[in-house]
């Protein structure tokens, strides 16, 4: 009896996530960058797929303890960085895979209420124009060294 | 005086350059191995408690010398998480090197702020900040370029020169580290700067 009710919960799960896989984007390898006490701002990373026949875009997001979740591209030219906030958020091609990783697009974590602890995890809600809200539980992480690369 | 000022401006624009080479700096010396552009000079700063430091309180000891800020997501915090570990291969040397961290944030950067985020990095980094003004100061002394990026709700970011500096006893620009550079290449350079 118990057994016929995991397999009808799993079949369930897999039917709910067949469906949903058709237009949700996916997120996959996604960690948040360990944050010293005191930092304000922090960052999370992760591989966006969008698996729809439609351009989607990625708005912005909330999470716990965060003020404000933004989609931020940061460049390094000459020496100098430099960090926008992407107003009209971040087109995610139908099919297409972007990657939010440092040095480049990142999820903006302004306002901490508290460190990002590494070991911990970060629940994020993203929010897409068409897919509307997606959320995950990421990972907090201490990166490697710059020079480690 | 005009010409002055175009060799100062054009300055700016090369020791940016070099800085992202990290050895492209060879090409403003002279002959002689003097630099042709003079990187840091006078500044008077706080420290985290409150106690003026300027250049002079520098002198006698090599110096490495880092501007960032600390809202900053990732470069700074990375910096001087390579920095710490960069102080741990020296050893015991790296007590005879001047470890500065200067705040191009001055306005939410405050010395107790600072102090609390330094907490997690290597003790040898000193945090320096001072009035808006004085920041500025250090800044053009020191060829930083950096710039105040508006965000949403008032909130807002800072561009700028991510190089770390290193200075000999007397003050001189010896070379600056990329960020991102080899650890090995970086302690060979502080290797050397510490004779
Ligand atoms: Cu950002």
């Amino acid at each position: 009896m118990k057994r016929m009710i995991y397999s009808a919960t799993a079949a369930c799960l897999i039917a709910t996530s067949a469906l949903a896989a058709a237009s949700t984007p996916r997120i996959e390898a996604g960690w948040v960058r360990a944050t010293p006490p005191a930092a304000r701002a922090g960052a999370a990373y992760f591989n966006l797929t969008n698996p729809g026949k439609a351009p989607d875009r990625l708005l912005g997001g909330s999470a716990p303890g965060v003020e404000r979740v933004e989609v931020h591209e940061m460049s390094m030219t000459d020496g100098i960085m430099r960090m926008r906030p992407l107003t009209d958020g971040l087109v995610i091609p139908a099919g297409g895979t972007v990657a939010l990783k440092p040095g480049g697009y990142h999820i903006m974590l302004i306002g901490l209420a508290r460190p990002l602890k590494a070991g911990e995890s970060l629940p994020l809600t993203l929010r897409f124009e068409k897919a509307g809200k997606v959320t995950v539980t990421l990972p907090i992480k201490t990166p490697p060294a710059a020079g480690a690369h | 005086m005009i010409r002055r000022r175009s060799l100062v401006l054009g300055g700016l624009a090369v020791a940016a350059a070099a800085a992202a080479g990290g050895g492209g700096l060879l090409y403003l010396r002279t002959k002689g191995g003097k630099p042709l552009i003079k990187i840091g000079g006078p500044f008077a700063l706080s420290d985290v408690d409150g106690r003026t430091v300027t250049d002079r309180d520098l002198l006698g000891k090599p110096t490495l010398i880092y501007f960032g800020f600390t809202y900053c997501p990732e470069i700074c915090p990375t910096t001087l998480t390579d920095i710490g570990q960069w102080l741990d291969r020296l050893g015991p040397k790296a007590d005879r090197l001047n470890v500065i961290f200067i705040t191009l944030d001055p306005e939410r950067d405050t010395g107790p702020q600072i102090k609390r985020y330094l907490a997690n990095f290597d003790p040898r980094i000193r945090g320096l900040t001072g009035s808006v003004e004085a920041v500025a100061a250090a800044a053009k002394a020191y060829r930083i370029y950096y710039r105040k990026v508006p965000l949403e709700a008032g909130e807002y970011t800072i561009d700028h020169s991510t190089a770390v500096y290193l200075f000999d006893k007397r003050g001189e620009f010896v070379a600056p580290i990329g960020y991102g550079s080899a650890p090995d290449r970086a302690v060979e350079q502080l290797t050397a700067l510490l004779g």
